[in-house]
C-alpha cells in the first residue's frame, strides 16, 4: 500500500469497551496503539472496573461522564452497549477517528505480515475516492496500480473520502441465520484491495472495524437505532448498519466518498449464533424495509452539511417509517437529539 | 506449459460455449491455453489482409472467418463490422450459436495465482456467469455466491437471489490495461497484484469494459455487445470495448441482469505502442467527457423490454444528444441499427428478440 506520512496529532482511536478485561485486546494492538491517542469508553452498563495495561496514552469515559456531558438529552439517546463508542466520537476533536471493536485482534496479509489496520485507514481516508465511476483497478492511488483505459480524465482527481470500512478474517461479519446455517463458515480470503462503493450504491456498513473524517462526516456517525432486545453481540444489533446507511448518504449528498476493503482485522470467536438468533430476528426482518428506504432517499439541494442532512433524513424517517414501528420513530427523534447534542458539544 | 487434466469430468458448458478470438497475426498462444480451450468450439475472427493464412494449432474444432467472409455473410450490414481493428471480434457474437461467449485477445496467456497454480480463465468466467450477480446492493464480502464467502450482516434477505448474470469481466496481470497517457508516464508498470475478488458493479455505475479477457451470457445480453465503429476510416480506436461496455451496462441496468468483474487473471503479455495508441485514443480522451454523462443521464422506456428495443432506444439517444459532438456519432447510431437488424437476420427466434423473457423493464 502507498506510505502516507501519517500526522498521528491527528487521529483518535475510539474503543468502546464492551467487557472489563482490555488487557489482551490491547497488549494485541499495542504496536500500533501505542503510538496515538486512545479515547476508551465503557459501556454504561458494564459494572466494575475496567482493566486496561499501562504504557497507553488515553482518556476513559464512564457513565457518570456521559451523564455529565448528556444531561437532558439522555432520555432520547442511549449509549449502551455498542453504542458507547459514539459518546468517543462526540468528546474527540480529532480530525480522524479509527474504532475497532473490541474483540478484534491484529491481523496477518497473506504473506504472514502483521497488518497495521490503524495506517491503512487513515491512508485510505487521506486518499481520493473516485466515487463517480468504477475502477476496474480498484484504488487507483495505491503504488502499483492507476485508473484504466476508458476511465475519464475529469473524474481522475477523486474526491476527499469520508468514511473507510474494513473487513475480517476468521469471524466475519455475518448475520446470525447465516452464520447458524453455516457455523464452521471462517472467512480466509485476504482480498489485497481497498476500492471507492460508487455513489448511490447503498451497503451494509459494520461497525467493527471503520475509520471516518470527523471534521466531514462526524456527527453521521450517530446511535439512533437501537433494536428492542438489542444485545451485546454484533448478532443482536444492527445500529450501524442504520448508521452506515446514514453516513453514505451523507456522503453521496456531500460528494464525499465511502472506501471499502483493507484493512483486515482478526475477530476472536464470541458467542453463538444459534443463540442470538433465537433471541433475535427483528433486525434482520427490518433491514428488509430499511435498505429500500435508503435506497430510495433524496435529500433536498439545500442539505449542504452532515447535520442538514441527518435533519433531513430524520424527518423522512419519521414521515415515512415511523408508522411502522416504533423503533423507527425512536430513531428519528434520537437523531434529532444528537445532532443538537453534537452542535452542543462541538462548539464548546 | 500447463498440464491440466482435460479428461476428467465434462468441461462445464462444453457444447454452450463458443471463444471468440480476433487475429491479425498468428493464434500460437493457443498452445499455452490448449488444456483449457481445447473441448470447445473456436470462432476465429480474422482482421486485416484476408489472403494472409492463419494457422490454427492442431486439434481444435474451429471456424474461421475473414474480411471476405464477413462481406459475404453480412452484404451491405458488413459496414458496421470494423475492419483492421480488434472490434471486428463482435462478427464472432454475431455468428456464434451458442449460448456464452468467451473472448480473449491473442496476446493473453494463462496466468498464475499466489501459489503457483495455473489459472483456467474460463472456469472462474463459467463460475461468474452460472451464479447470480448482486447489482442492487454493495456486499462488502464481495461475491456471496464465491466458496468461504456470504451475504454480511445488514444484507436483506429479499435481495439474496441476487439477478441473472450477464457479463464476467476479467482481469490482467502483467501489463495493466492503461490508456496511452498513462502508459507513457508509466511504462514500467506492470499489474503484480493477485485480488482474489469478484464482485457486482452496482447498478447505475458504469465502468471501463475491457475485451481482452471477457465472457458473457450471449442470450441474455448478445445484441448489445457491439463494438462500434472503430480503425481503418475511423476517427477513433481503442474505445470498441468501452462504447460496448456503457451501452451493455445502461442496457443490465435497466432489464436488471448484472455485470461481475475481478476474478480470472490472465497474463498479459504485450504492451502496444503508446504513440500508436495516442493517435488512436485521442479523439476519444475528448469525447469520452460527453460520452460519461450521455451514458449517466440515459434512460430507456419501459416498452424496451428486450435487448433489441433497448439498443435500438439508445441507437436513436446517440444520434439525438451525440450526433452534435461529432458526425461519427451519427454514423455510430446508424451502425448500431444496422447491426442489431443483422444480428436478428443471423439469429432469427420467435418474437426475434434476446432479452428476460418477463421483459422486467425498470
Amino acid at each position: 500500500m502507498s506510505q502516507i506520512s501519517i500526522n498521528h496529532d491527528e487521529v483518535d482511536i475510539v474503543i468502546g469497551a464492551l467487557q472489563l478485561d482490555l488487557k489482551s485486546f490491547m497488549e494485541e494492538w499495542r504496536p500500533v496503539f501505542s503510538l496515538f491517542h486512545l479515547i476508551i469508553v465503557k459501556d454504561p452498563d458494564l459494572k466494575g472496573e475496567l482493566e486496561i495495561p499501562a504504557g497507553f496514552n488515553f482518556d476513559l469515559y464512564t457513565k457518570s461522564d456521559i451523564d455529565g456531558v448528556v444531561g437532558s438529552s439522555s432520555n432520547a439517546i442511549s449509549f449502551s452497549g455498542y453504542s458507547c463508542r459514539y459518546f468517543g466520537y462526540l468528546m474527540s476533536r480529532k480530525k480522524y477517528i479509527i474504532s475497532i471493536d473490541d474483540d478484534c485482534i491484529p491481523a496477518r496479509d497473506s504473506a504472514g505480515n502483521f497488518v497495521d489496520a490503524v495506517s491503512q485507514h487513515i491512508t485510505n481516508l487521506s486518499t481520493p475516492a473516485t466515487p463517480f465511476f468504477f475502477n476496474t483497478l480498484y484504488d487507483p492511488f495505491c503504488k502499483g496500480a492507476d485508473f484504466v483505459r476508458g476511465y475519464p480524465f475529469s473524474l481522475r482527481s477523486g474526491v476527499d473520502c469520508g468514511l473507510s470500512c474494513g473487513l475480517w478474517l476468521n469471524l466475519a461479519d455475518l448475520d446470525a441465520p447465516t452464520q447458524a446455517l453455516k457455523p464452521e463458515l471462517r472467512n480466509t480470503r485476504y482480498v489485497d484491495a481497498v476500492l471507492t462503493v460508487p455513489a448511490r450504491t447503498m451497503m451494509p456498513v459494520s461497525g467493527i472495524n471503520i475509520g471516518f473524517n470527523r471534521e466531514l462526516v462526524g456527527p453521521a456517525l450517530l446511535p439512533a437505532f437501537r433494536l428492542a432486545k438489542e444485545g451485546n453481540l454484533r448478532w443482536e444489533t444492527v445500529e450501524d448498519i442504520w448508521t452506515g446507511m446514514c453516513v453514505k448518504v451523507v456522503c453521496d449528498q456531500l460528494r464525499l466518498g465511502v472506501k471499502s476493503g483493507l484493512p483486515y482485522v482478526w475477530r476472536k470467536e464470541r458467542g453463538d449464533a444459534i443463540e442470538s438468533l433465537k433471541k433475535e430476528w427483528e433486525g434482520v426482518k427490518l433491514m428488509e424495509d430499511v435498505v429500500p428506504f435508503f435506497q430510495s432517499l433524496r435529500l433536498s439541494t439545500s442539505a449542504a452539511t452532515a447535520e442538514d442532512c441527518l435533519s433531513e433524513i430524520a424527518a423522512v424517517v419519521k414521515e415515512q417509517l415511523a408508522p411502522a414501528n416504533p423503533v423507527f420513530a425512536r430513531a428519528a427523534e434520537t437523531m434529532v437529539e444528537w445532532v443538537k447534542l453534537w452542535k452542543r458539544v462541538q462548539t464548546q | 506449459m500447463a498440464t491440466a487434466d482435460i479428461s476428467k469430468s465434462s468441461p462445464p458448458l462444453k457444447d454452450e460455449l463458443d471463444i471468440v478470438i480476433p487475429t491479425i497475426r498468428n493464434l500460437d498462444f493457443l498452445e499455452m491455453w490448449r488444456p483449457f480451450f481445447q473441448p470447445y468450439h473456436l470462432i476465429i475472427v480474422q482482421d486485416g489482409d484476408p489472403s494472409k493464412v492463419i494457422k490454427v494449432p492442431e486439434g481444435f474444432d474451429y471456424e474461421l472467418y475473414n474480411r471476405n467472409d464477413i462481406n459475404k455473410i453480412l452484404g451491405p450490414k458488413s459496414s458496421c463490422i470494423s475492419f483492421k481493428d480488434s472490434a471486428c471480434r463482435c462478427f464472432g457474437y454475431m455468428v456464434s450459436k451458442k449460448k456464452y461467449i468467451f473472448t480473449i485477445d491473442d496476446d493473453c496467456f494463462v496466468a498464475k495465482d499466489p501459489t503457483g497454480k495455473e489459472i483456467n480463465a474460463l472456469e472462474q468466467h463459467i463460475k461468474n456467469l452460472l451464479t447470480p450477480s448482486t447489482p442492487f446492493f454493495f456486499n462488502t464480502l464481495y461475491d456471496p455466491y464465491r466458496e468461504g464467502a456470504d451475504f454480511v450482516r445488514g444484507y436483506p434477505f429479499s435481495l439474496r437471489e441476487g439477478a441473472p448474470t450477464a457479463v464476467s469481466h476479467g482481469l490482467w496481470l502483467n501489463i495493466p490495461d492503461y490508456d496511452a497517457p498513462t502508459q507513457l508516464v508509466k511504462p514500467r508498470e506492470r499489474n503484480t497484484r493477485y485480488v482474489d475478488a469478484v464482485m457486482t458493479i452496482p447498478k447505475g455505475t458504469l465502468f471501463p469494459m475491457c475485451g481482452m479477457n471477457l465472457a458473457f451470457n450471449r442470450e441474455l445480453i448478445g445484441p448489445a455487445m457491439y463494438f462500434g465503429l472503430m480503425g481503418d476510416g475511423q476517427p477513433i480506436g481503442r474505445y470498441d470495448d468501452m462504447w460496448a461496455g456503457w451501452c451493455t451496462k445502461v442496457i443490465c441496468d435497466h432489464l436488471g441482469l448484472g455485470i461481475k468483474t475481478g476474478l480470472p487473471y490472465i497474463w498479459h503479455s504485450k504492451a502496444s505502442n503508446p504513440f500508436v495508441n495516442l493517435k488512436k485514443e485521442y479523439k476519444g480522451i475528448y469525447w469520452q467527457e460527453e460520452l460519461i454523462p450521455f451514458f449517466q443521464s440515459a434512460t430507456l422506456s419501459k416498452d424496451a423490454t428486450t435487448v433489441q428495443k433497448c439498443y435500438l432506444e439508445l441507437s436513436k439517444q446517440v444520434k439525438a444528444k451525440l450526433g452534435k459532438v461529432d458526425d461519427y456519432f451519427n454514423k455510430l447510431a446508424d451502425a448500431m441499427v444496422t447491426w442489431v437488424e443483422a444480428w436478428d437476420e443471423l439469429n432469427p427466434s420467435a418474437g426475434g428478440s434476446t432479452g428476460v423473457t418477463n421483459g422486467s423493464a425498470k
